[in-house]
């Protein structure tokens, strides 16, 4: 009987832990995302504008975003364009980072 | 019985309220002078904050101004009106006064800021799309003149927008290389002075306070050009010559801003670009005098009005941070942390009080120019430029 009861306890006990620990990843997420989208909206938007249809820098709405690859997006946000003003992001933002931002600007910062 | 008497209570109740709505309807509005007011750009929601800068705090807010990422602001010769130049190309006159939008028109696809002529009666626009400028009657926002800023390679982006004495302003063209002079002292139809070979891709200029000397920043190369606006013919000239030392540039994650450029007893100072120094200059002869190592890449250099402190803030992602630089040492006197993304630094025009928006904890703060000592807090959102009525009557902002 007191087995059955810690057993029951243990498993309470488990799954307590494991609902706590997805919340804790899911809030993780959710918060690099939101610290992303601040990113891109804001300190990207200088050049692009916030609304993303260019400034000093170029269009980078979905409709020209969609004429390249998420991979080819990143690579240019990662390393920069060397003559220009786009800076390379490495050491600031890791390659899953910037490949979440690729694809956010291809669905149009959604 | 009882409830009866809660509707005759509730009846009661409206009508006084309607009696006291048309009294405050009939009184006159209250007699103010615009001098200490200043408005802070909302960059997210589209919207201004109006203020009280003796009183640090809030008037009211106006909406309905579109993008104003990156947005300005000039103001009317009598201080009443804000012209502010969007990021969309919306051109809005704004009355401080009554709160309320007077004149928006939408200019251009895509803006970078303006200025006003000496005689408040232009208000000029730079586009980067389609690349050139518009100048519109201060009165109506109708349309004086299109200057498109067509060269070689097409048109152009514009920056660098000032006005300078003489009913003229000065632009340069980010693709071409150029700084173009509008000249309206004989009426509405400009005299376009063309200055090529002001170097490669000027990113930002500015007009010194005394309307002399036109200073435009180069992102393509190591160093600024200048032009003495007193001289005929009109040349440019190359300042600070290789400032980087042929090392390699660090990233810049946000343009520097030359608007405001410090004049400290006889010497300059403004940020480098891709090293985090500011240099100093001699004010007579342009030679580099020497450097201040600062903490990341400056944003904005601002000196008092009389000169004695810079304040610096930084660009992404060491933005968090201040640094105030002594104008006659050229070291730092003060470092602290206002919060995330401090955008933007403005002096009230006495020197006595410092604004600083930061954006990302939804404040504008105010400082004591002299003891660093936050005085108030004005909440804000999104937070970018603050703007103060006095500049009105500044040359070259």
């Amino acid at each position: 009987m007191r087995d059955g009861l810690h057993h029951i306890l243990g498993l309470a006990t488990a799954f307590l832990l494991a609902s706590i620990g997805a919340a804790l990843a899911d809030s993780s997420e959710e918060a690099r995302e939101q610290k992303l989208e601040r990113l891109v909206r804001q300190d990207c938007g200088s050049c692009h504008g916030m609304t993303f249809k260019g400034g000093l820098g170029p269009d980078i709405r979905a409709e020209r975003m969609a004429g390249f690859t998420p991979s080819a997006i990143a690579a240019v946000i990662l390393d920069g364009v060397p003559g220009t003003p786009m800076p390379p992001w490495r050491g600031l933002l890791s390659e899953e980072d910037a490949l979440w931002i690729a694809e956010y600007l291809r669905k149009g910062g959604r | 019985m009882t409830a009866l008497l809660k509707s005759l209570l509730i009846i009661a109740a409206t009508l006084m309220a309607s009696v006291t709505h048309a009294v405050a309807a009939d009184q006159q509005p209250v007699l103010r002078g615009t001098g200490n007011l200043g408005i802070i750009v909302e960059r997210t929601t589209g919207s201004l904050v109006i203020f009280d800068a003796t009183e640090r705090r809030m008037i009211s807010r106006v909406e309905g101004l579109g993008d104003l990422s990156h947005a300005s602001a000039v103001f009317s010769p009598d201080e009443r009106y804000a012209f502010i130049f969007g990021r969309d190309g919306g051109l809005t006159k704004v009355d401080l006064l009554t709160s309320s939008i007077v004149h928006r028109v939408m200019q251009a696809g895509n803006s970078i800021g303006g200025a006003i002529s000496d005689d408040g009666t232009l208000v000029a626009v730079a586009n980067y799309e389609p690349g050139g400028i518009k100048v519109f009657d201060t009165a109506t926002l109708a349309e004086v003149a299109d200057i498109p800023a067509t060269w070689t390679g097409g048109r152009s982006k514009t920056i660098g927008l000032e006005d300078a004495p003489g009913r003229r302003f000065l632009f340069s063209l980010w693709d071409a290389g150029e700084t173009w002079i509008a000249d309206f002292s004989k009426g509405n139809t400009p005299q376009i002075t063309k200055l090529t070979g002001m170097g490669d891709r000027p990113y930002d200029a500015l007009v010194t306070s005394d309307g002399r000397y036109y200073v435009a920043g180069l992102f393509g190369e190591d160093g600024l050009t200048v032009v003495d606006l007193w001289q005929s013919p009109l040349t440019p000239r190359r300042i600070l010559r290789g400032y980087g030392n042929g090392e390699t540039k660090l990233p810049v994650y946000k343009m520097p801003h030359l608007e405001s450029w410090a004049l400290a007893g006889n010497r300059f100072v403004l940020p480098a670009i891709g090293r985090h120094e500011l240099l100093w200059v001699d004010a007579r002869t342009f030679e580099e005098t020497n450097r201040t190592a600062v903490y990341g890449q400056p944003v904005f250099a601002v000196a008092g009005p009389d000169g004695r402190n810079v304040w610096v803030n930084f660009a992404h992602p060491l933005n968090d941070t201040i640094q105030v630089v002594d104008s006659l040492t050229g070291s730092i006197v003060k470092q602290w942390k206002p919060g995330p993304a401090v955008l933007h630094i403005e002096f009230a025009p006495r020197g006595h009080d410092v604004w600083v928006s930061v954006r990302d904890a939804n404040v504008v703060q105010v400082y004591d120019a002299y003891t660093f000592e936050k005085k108030a807090e004005i909440a804000a959102n999104s937070p970018s430029g603050i703007f103060l009525t006095a500049r009105a009557h500044r040359m070259g902002l």
